[in-house]
């Protein structure tokens, strides 16, 4: 549904987009994970006919985003990093305004308008000018703008930001609602979202594609060890000592009061390393994989691995 | 033609929506309204003497005495109206990101600066009409010719679709109001005082000058004339103005 092949983007000297290339199938949430200036924004406006590329091609729905703009347009809702609102518009009639730009026909405008409404929770401020609801709920505009017109793609751009925490967690269940029927490219810079909302993710630093696949995929082949980090009251040498006991267990390490252990892909030993800390009262705080895409992320992020 | 339909009720719901419509057009009426009064005055009084001589009771015109300087000095005040009326059209979108929705929608770059345009004629031939009610007064207790006044609310209303064309070009270069405004005043004003240098200079630089001058065309519809040759040039000095915005968007986005 989305195609995206040997992108690049230069902004005079400075390239932004380097020779991307990545494809989201069709009714897939996909995210676009990178730290701040990695070229997230830039892609999508790329994709979304905002901004011409210097090279390479995408495809969106089957149309060339450069040879078939307006095609594209029609196909794609797009909420920008900033949202895009005329604040002496009311809630209504800014979505109504767009319903026309975007060429829902007059008859199915209404529905459209109150389907929109309904779905990003705006029912309440409808009748509102924007410039006086708040932060969270003009983020829904711009999420209800993106789909008035039932689009076949939904580009977002950070659509969580500046928002609360209940207020996050009901936008991602809104976007997760819209699988199967939409395919989603959303991009965010913390990883959280990706691992709660998304199918796969393309992570780029730097303008640089870094990975991209499905979550699964990507976690088992980056890491060829698998493995646990366990949280405990203490975690020093008498620790690791007793789980490097356990059989098949290859390698223990210690940092804080957490405890890496790792063993060979293929067996499973997270039953015995629980049980260990439990029989010992070692005080489990938590549990969790070694070869969680955090990891991967932050490494990632920090530099410490190239593709 | 639905979209430029879409964007200039959109654009004229701004209008009325911020302060801008009503001080723009109050102030505009005001001022146009005090020219009217005590050019009727001065009229009135001149009449009265002029009458008692039967040799000058044959040259009071109330169209050569009244409407023809009103509509130069209501030319004057267009200048510092119309970039009132264009300096928010596209400065503003820029400011506050809403052109990434435009050219995310499948809209033309003509169709977007169309629908502006057309949203400020509106403003402006709301404005001219207003003052028009203004003449009634004048039609009810004289007897104006219609021909001059018909040619020269047709001017000024050319004029001002050029005056704002302009200004809408400059509200293509920036972000920025104030700067959009002060170049389109800048501008007029200059386009306008073409003639006056014009009158200075000789040969075919004067002939130019006195050709591109807002004004000079300007000049024959107050008293009567319309010469196509008048009513082309504004219509093709708009068309440039809109012509170069045009220009600028599409390079902007593809730089
Ligand atoms: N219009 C522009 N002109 C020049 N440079 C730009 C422009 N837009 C973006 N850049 C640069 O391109 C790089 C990528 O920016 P982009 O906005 O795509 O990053 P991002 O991944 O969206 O970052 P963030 O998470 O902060 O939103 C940055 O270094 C940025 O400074
Ligand atoms: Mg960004």
């Amino acid at each position: 549904m989305i195609e995206v092949q040997g992108l690049t983007k230069k902004y005079g000297e400075l390239v932004a987009v380097r020779d991307l290339t990545f494809k989201v199938e069709t009714g897939r949430i996909w995210g676009l994970l990178g730290p701040n200036a990695a070229g997230k924004t830039t892609t999508m406006r790329i994709l979304t006919g905002y901004l011409p590329a210097t090279a390479g091609r995408a495809t969106v729905a089957g149309f060339d985003v450069f040879n078939e703009p307006d095609a594209v347009k029609k196909s794609i809702g797009y909420l920008p990093e900033v949202v895009p609102l005329y604040l002496d518009m009311t809630v209504s009639g800014y979505l109504g305004f767009v319903a026309e730009i975007k060429q829902v026909p007059a008859a199915k405008r209404k529905a459209a308008i109150a389907r929109a409404v309904e779905s990003a929770g705006l029912k309440d401020v409808s009748r509102r000018l924007i410039k006086n609801i708040s932060r969270g709920f003009k983020q829904r505009v711009g999420i209800a703008q993106a789909m008035i017109h039932d689009p076949k793609v939904l580009v977002l751009d950070e659509p969580t930001i500046g928002l609360d925490p209940a207020q996050i967690r009901e936008i991602r269940e809104l976007i997760k609602g819209l699988r199967g029927e939409h395919t989603i490219l959303l991009s965010t810079h913390i990883l959280p979202e990706v691992t709660q909302v998304c199918d796969g993710v393309v992570i780029i630093n730097e303008g640089r594609l870094m990975a991209s696949g499905s979550l699964e995929d990507l976690a088992a082949s980056f890491e060829r060890k698998d493995g646990v980090i366990l949280k405990l009251r203490r975690a020093g040498a008498e620790e690791a000592a007793l789980f490097k006991g356990i059989p098949g267990v290859d390698r223990v390490s210690a940092e804080g009061n957490e405890l890496r252990i790792e063993w060979g892909r293929g067996r499973d030993l997270h039953d015995d390393v629980a049980r260990l800390a439990l029989d010992r009262g070692l005080g489990l705080r938590e549990m969790r994989s070694v070869a969680s895409i955090e990891d991967l992320y932050m490494k990632i992020v920090s530099g410490g691995l190239e593709q | 033609m639905r979209n430029i339909w879409s964007l200039m009720k959109k654009e004229i719901g701004a209008y009325f929506s911020s302060p801008i419509a009503y001080v723009v057009i109050s102030g505009f009426l005001l001022l146009v309204g005090y020219f009217f009064y005590s050019l009727v005055s001065w009229f009135n009084a001149q009449a009265m003497q002029m009458a008692q001589n039967p040799y000058y009771a044959q040259h009071i015109n109330i169209n050569e005495m009244v409407f023809s300087p009103l509509f130069h000095n209501m030319s004057i005040i267009l200048i510092l109206v119309a970039p009132l009326l264009t300096m928010r059209l596209l400065a503003e979108e820029k400011k506050s990101g809403t052109d990434e929705l435009l050219y995310t929608s499948p809209l033309s770059v003509g169709q977007i600066i169309l629908g502006k345009y057309f949203a400020a004629l509106v403003m402006l031939a709301a404005m001219l009409g207003l003052t028009a009610l203004l003449s009634i007064f004048a039609f009810a207790f004289g007897n104006p010719e219609i021909a001059p006044w018909l040619t020269g609310y047709l001017g000024l209303f050319l004029m001002g679709a050029t005056f704002i064309a302009i200004g809408l070009f400059f509200s293509s270069l920036t972000d920025n109001q104030i700067v959009a405004a002060f170049l389109t005043f800048v501008t007029l004003l200059l386009l306008l005082v073409l003639n006056w240098v014009a009158s200075s200079g000789s040969g075919t630089w004067q002939s130019v000058l006195s050709y591109l001058s807002l004004s000079q065309h300007f000049e024959d519809m107050t008293r009567g004339i319309l010469d196509t040759k008048d009513v082309v040039y504004y219509l093709s000095f708009s068309s440039f103005g809109l012509f170069l915005a045009h220009s600028v968007i599409q390079s902007r986005r593809w730089r």
